[in-house]
């Protein structure tokens, strides 16, 4: 009992990545009806919006320190970063300490800004052509994005960890009355969960509760009919993209501490989070959401022992063969609508 | 001729002369000197280049003219690969059954997934074929190692049994009837080398024999049918007509080519590992088809060259070689140069793949055969020849 | 009916076929004069580094290549000789490989065998190399070691860890001069129950692929065999990035060490993931919870930062060695010194083997007097050297592969610089952890006869 309560709180935690992945990534679909291959590639490049925030605060000059010889023979260096001396060595230390939690309000502005430019400089171009040549352009943007990184941060990952004080680990089945040990839960993960939650009620608000969010619905049911009311979709739908690259950019800021960072992580998440939409049914936020937990829950049980050892390799497959079962029972995915990209 | 009208024989005749003469245009700098790095006439990548060209040619039947878009394609070559080397292993180093064999289980398994897929359409048909793919991927890397070979894949080896084989017990090499796909002959003009492989002309006639095929599917009654299905399938259901068994069809002929792809590459070089099947595998084919132009005879064999030449030539130029080549420049300059063509070199090779996509379908919306043509339009009158090279193709 | 293949530079001696552009193309009757693949004709010769350039082990495959170029730089006389000077076989110059000029060409294996393959069938039919050498990950390392078997050239390994390289899947134009899954149980085992005690109960987790089902069954024998109990082994996908569900049992399943058999980037996710959940702080079985990783990089420690402090794990070699235990280890200090100077920092294990493997290579053609692979072959096998930063070292003739001191490391607590991160604890004796040829882990495989190709 406490193992299966253990992986569901897992799964859940893994299911925020996914839902807030495939969040932005149905946002794009349900406004701009434009397959985003490039949706991976925002969220790694919100990953890296932490990473180069925790460099620009780590910032160093080099002092050089005579008493000690590096490999080489030469005076040791030693690096002191420069908002040690502007702030005194405390401060400094506890603001590079907090350098994530500080890169989402780095990253919101960036992400923005990235996702505006991508719309208004790239896909626009591409609403009217076949999903075809969105693949194409999209992939071929993933791959420049990534390749981009790569050649500033390397291939390797690069460790950006939380603030100290989430770094650890609480019994939580303690406090509900099992065993010691038997329900672990780290801080970091806690607040991720609480953060993608805040974040996807932040956007069902805002287009749920605001005259913007209301256009743009419409628009996402009828695009035609709103652009004949006279009102102006294509700039919201602009917002929209913009908005979606800052959900995609935040589940990146926030996933740095939970594994470090490399430049192909978009790529791993890529695959996932389309499955997670389709499995959702196209152009349903709430499917979205709710597929993204599911598959996560899913994934963590199917990797217990006894399951693997009862079915050898479901761990392997688990969420591909719940994205056949549910597609082909439900034929538009948990909420899908009807004629949303089944042409 | 051929059964085929003016137009269709002609490209036909291209394409026989451009792939019976590859080895010859492929290498069209001589031996040695600074652009020699830019020749593609050496046996494994012709080999490549057709072999891709016939898993490109195959998905296009399928997505070209159903606009059903399989995002798991890689799954049949990976099925066609594990057949040919187990019949390697099994029977006989011939190439023979082990080609047949990877079509016939590719052709299976094809008609399994397709069955249940096709009973969706749009991005969720696409998804059902890439979970499908995923999971033949996952497992053969890990649950499946003892028939797969897991990571390290499947070799020929000594100790296999062969049991038609006269030799088993040594080292056995693909051949056809004695004839080892490996051996090539040098021939030297000048300064100018050229590779005749075996091995390439086997595969070379195997696609032309696809090609061919293709054609004639685009042509024939049941290729209107699924050109019919594309532009509205809902309207053919509501003249009374059941779309499925034409779909299916051809998606296990597409699996089948698939296959073929997959037993060729076991012919060309016995060795296969699960990545094969890795859903990156899946989406270069269709990368390959849309860059050359989906829906076009000739598009997906110029898209799958394309990319296959970029992976293999522009990932081998390294700095020196920079240097070498813009060595007349003076020195400072030569630095400023390298630095600026470094990072798409070597590499930084899909760097410039990525931007090559990007270019292609932003300035060419109909893939490279649209770039062909244009071309055309714009030499049509003053030469012939240009047009012929790139012919429209529908 | 003749059986020549990749003979660009064979034919090319062969006045007879030299001279003739009219020659018709009969395809199979060409036999080439050369009696090897790939025979250099001219005053250079050219080797192939083939080495994953893009993906998840990009950074580590250019750390090979430099490694590559320092070595061709000092085979051909450049720069300060590096190991050249302590190689306890003098048969080397400086005036490149039996007089010719060593040129290369590179390659990308993208970590992927058939990418891997097609690179080094482009080295060998296109650029004429006789010697492949490079790779990080023991899929691309089989994959390209029966490609050279075929085509009748040397195969290098660089990293790989595998059991199979030398064990099942070990081909006669193969060599291997890092350690495998086998010495890193043999080595560690010790250490672990010093360190730990004799009465632990280990829970593994291990990714699901052959280079993880040899490393486990390596540490658990020999951690069994010293008292240890295995309680549980979890297998992990490949391309699980979040290795939560899988830790998170560990704690309560009664283990009191985690042994994670995985990789690269599953390694530093899986580490990164464990230290989340408190393993390190824990206690179970009254004990202090401990984690063990068999094989880990130097930039693997990078990648999991300061989560890798306080770990054990098992090396090839560190640049920390000769100072450190002194001039048994001989060469390291050496080539430290030719490499920091070039590239500003210490080399890593993988660039210390792809370096040496290149020297072993052209030592091995000198003393042969010929580049032909057999030759090569018959001059390595059995060759005992020294000098080369590992102490003594045998290059066994039954497996082809190297028989030298294991080290065993252990994240630094405090490291003073990114190229600092782990410590040496003990290395342990080549006696230790030299195996028989026909050991269990090792068996099924086949030598074969050398191939000179042509």
């Amino acid at each position: 009992m406490d193992a299966i309560i253990l992986q569901i709180l897992n799964g859940l935690d893994k299911g925020s990545a996914y839902a807030l992945i495939a969040l932005g990534l149905t946002l794009i679909f349900g406004t701009l009806g434009v397959v985003n291959f490039a949706h991976g590639a925002l969220f790694m490049l919100g990953a890296f919006c932490a990473v180069t925030l925790s460099r620009i605060i780590s910032l160093s000059y080099i002092v050089l320190d005579d008493t000690k010889k590096d490999f080489l023979g030469n005076p040791t260096k030693i690096e002191v970063p420069y908002i040690y001396d502007w702030l005194g060595a405390d401060t400094g230390a506890a603001i590079i300490d907090w350098s994530v939690p500080l890169s989402i309000l780095f990253a919101i502005p960036v992400m923005i800004l990235i996702g505006v430019i991508m719309e208004r400089g790239l896909i626009k171009h591409f609403y009217k052509r076949p999903h075809a040549d969105q693949i194409l352009v999209t992939f071929g943007l993933a791959i420049v994005l990534q390749e981009v990184i790569k050649y500033y941060f390397g291939a390797n990952p690069i460790p950006t960890p939380a603030p100290e004080a989430f770094s650890g680990s609480f019994d939580f089945g303690v406090l509900v009355g099992f065993d010691p040990n038997s329900i672990i839960y780290p801080y970091w993960r806690l607040v991720y969960f609480a953060f993608s939650m805040v974040l996807i009620a932040g956007v069902f608000a805002f287009l749920q509760f605001t005259t913007f969010g209301m256009v743009v619905r419409a628009g996402m049911a009828d695009r035609e009919t709103v652009g004949l009311l006279g009102i102006n979709i294509d700039k919201r739908f602009t917002v929209m993209f913009g908005i979606a690259a800052a959900v995609a950019g935040l589940a990146g800021v926030m996933y740095t501490p939970i594994n470090p960072p490399n430049y192909h992580m978009g790529m791993d998440f890529l695959v996932l989070s389309f499955v997670v939409v389709v499995v959702g049914g196209m152009g349903s936020l709430p499917g979205a959401v709710a597929a993204g937990f599911l598959l996560g829950v899913l994934e963590s049980l199917a990797s217990m022992g006894w399951v693997i050892d009862l079915i050898p390799g479901i761990n392997q497959v688990i969420i591909y063969l719940v994205a056949i079962v549910i597609l082909l029972t439900r034929p538009r995915g948990l909420l899908g609508r009807k004629g949303v990209m089944e042409e | 001729m051929f059964g085929l009208n003016a137009k269709d024989t002609r490209l036909l005749w291209i394409v026989i002369g451009l792939t019976m003469l590859a080895p010859f245009l492929l290498n069209p700098f001589p031996e040695g000197s600074e652009l020699a790095q830019f020749n593609a006439g050496y046996p494994d990548l012709m080999q490549r280049f057709v072999i891709f060209g016939i898993f490109a040619i195959g998905f296009n039947i399928l997505f070209g003219l159903t606009g059903y878009l399989s995002f798991g394609h890689a799954a049949f070559l990976g099925v066609g690969s594990y057949a040919a080397i187990w019949m390697m292993k099994l029977l006989t180093m011939n190439v023979i059954p082990a080609i047949i064999m990877s079509i016939v289980f590719a052709g299976l398994f094809s008609l399994i997934v397709g069955w249940i897929s096709l009973r969706r359409s749009g991005i969720y048909f696409s998804i059902l074929t890439l979970a499908f793919a995923q999971m033949s991927y996952a497992l053969a890397y890990s649950v499946l190692t003892p028939i797969t070979g897991g990571e390290t894949g499947l070799q020929a080896k000594i100790s296999d049994p062969r049991i038609l084989d006269s030799n088993a017990g040594e080292f056995g090499r693909a051949n056809l009837f004695g004839l080892h796909m490996n051996s090539s002959y040098e021939l030297t003009i000048g300064r100018w080398e050229f590779t005749v492989n075996t091995g390439y002309y086997l595969a070379a006639c195997v696609m032309l024999i696809s090609f061919y095929m293709a054609i004639r599917i685009f042509r024939s009654p049941f290729g209107m049918m699924l050109r019919a299905i594309k532009s509205n399938q809902q309207r053919m259901n509501y003249t009374g007509l059941s779309t499925r068994p034409y779909t299916l069809a051809a998606f296990v002929i597409s699996g089948m080519y698939a296959g073929l792809a997959g037993g060729l590459m076991v012919a060309m070089d016995t060795q296969v590992g699960p990545e094969r099947m890795f859903w990156t595998a899946s989406g270069e084919v269709v990368l390959m088809t849309i860059l050359g132009g989906a829906g076009t005879l000739i598009g997906p064999v110029l898209g799958a060259g394309m990319i296959k030449y970029m992976e293999n030539i522009i990932s081998k130029i390294n700095d020196s070689i920079l240097h070498q080549w813009f060595s007349f420049l003076p020195d400072g300059l030569e630095d400023v140069i390298v630095a600026v063509v470094h990072p798409f070199i070597g590499k930084g090779w899909s760097l410039t793949l990525g931007l090559t996509f990007m270019a292609v379908v932003i300035f060419l919306p109909g893939g490279l055969v649209e770039g062909g043509q244009r071309l055309g339009r714009l030499f049509g009158r003053k030469s012939a020849e240009s047009d012929k090279k790139t012919p429209p193709a529908e | 009916m003749s059986t020549s293949n990749f003979t660009r530079r064979g034919v090319l001696k062969s006045g007879a076929v030299a001279g003739a552009g009219l020659a018709l193309p009969t395809i199979f009757t060409a036999r080439s004069a050369a009696a090897f693949t790939n025979d250099p004709m001219g005053s250079s010769v050219t080797l192939g580094f083939n080495v994953p350039q893009t993906g998840a082990y990009a950074d580590e495959g250019m750390d090979e290549l430099r490694a590559f170029e320092l070595a061709v730089e000092h085979l051909n006389g450049g720069g300060d000789g590096g190991m050249l000077n302590t190689f306890s076989s003098k048969a080397l110059g400086g005036n490149g490989i039996l007089g010719k000029e060593v040129k290369y060409v590179t390659g990308d294996t993208q970590t992927k065998s058939d990418a891997a393959r097609a690179a080094a069938q482009s080295m060998i039919q296109k650029d004429g190399a006789v010697m492949i050498s490079g790779g990080s990950s023991s899929g691309v390392a089989v994959a390209v070691q029966a490609l050279c078997q075929e085509a009748g050239i040397i195969f290098m390994a660089g990293l790989t860890h595998a059991n199979d390289t030398t064990g099942k899947d070990k081909k006669a134009n193969g060599f291997r001069h890092f350690f495998n899954s086998y010495m890193s149980g043999a080595a560690l085992a010790p250490i672990l129950t010093s360190q730990y005690g004799t009465d632990r109960k280990a829970y593994h987790l291990t990714a699901d692929y052959n280079w993880g089902y040899t490393t486990e069954q390596a540490i658990r024998e020999s951690t069994e065999a010293l008292g240890w109990e295995t309680i549980n082994t979890v297998l992990t996908p490949l391309t699980q990035t979040d290795f939560s569900s899988y830790i998170a049992p560990v704690l309560n399943s009664g283990a009191d060490i985690l042994v994670l058999n995985h990789y690269g980037g599953n390694m530093v996710n899986s580490l990164t993931n464990a230290v989340q959940f408190g393993l390190r702080a824990a206690e179970a079985n009254g004990k202090k919870f401990e984690i063990v990783v068999p094989l880990y990089s130097e930039l693997m420690a990078r990648g999991a930062g300061k989560n890798i402090s306080g770990i054990l794990g098992s090396q090839n070699w560190d640049w920390k060695l000769e100072n450190q235990l002194g001039a048994r280890y001989s060469g390291t200090n050496a080539f430290v010194q030719s490499f920091g100077t070039k590239f500003g920092f210490p080399p890593s294990q993988a660039a210390h083997t792809c370096y040496v493997q290149t020297l072993l290579y052209a030592d091995a053609v000198t003393r042969a007097g010929s580049f032909n692979p057999c030759a090569v072959v018959e001059a390595l096998e059995g060759f005992e050297f020294d000098g080369l930063g590992n102490g003594p070292t045998l290059y066994r003739a039954e497996d082809h592969q190297c028989f030298k001191d294991v080290l065993v490391v252990r994240g630094k607590e405090n490291p003073e610089n990114e190229f600092d991160l782990v410590e040496i604890v003990e290395v342990t004796p080549v006696a230790q952890v030299t195996y028989a040829p026909d050991h269990p882990q090792f068996a099924g495989g086949n030598l074969g006869a050398c191939n000179p190709g042509a």
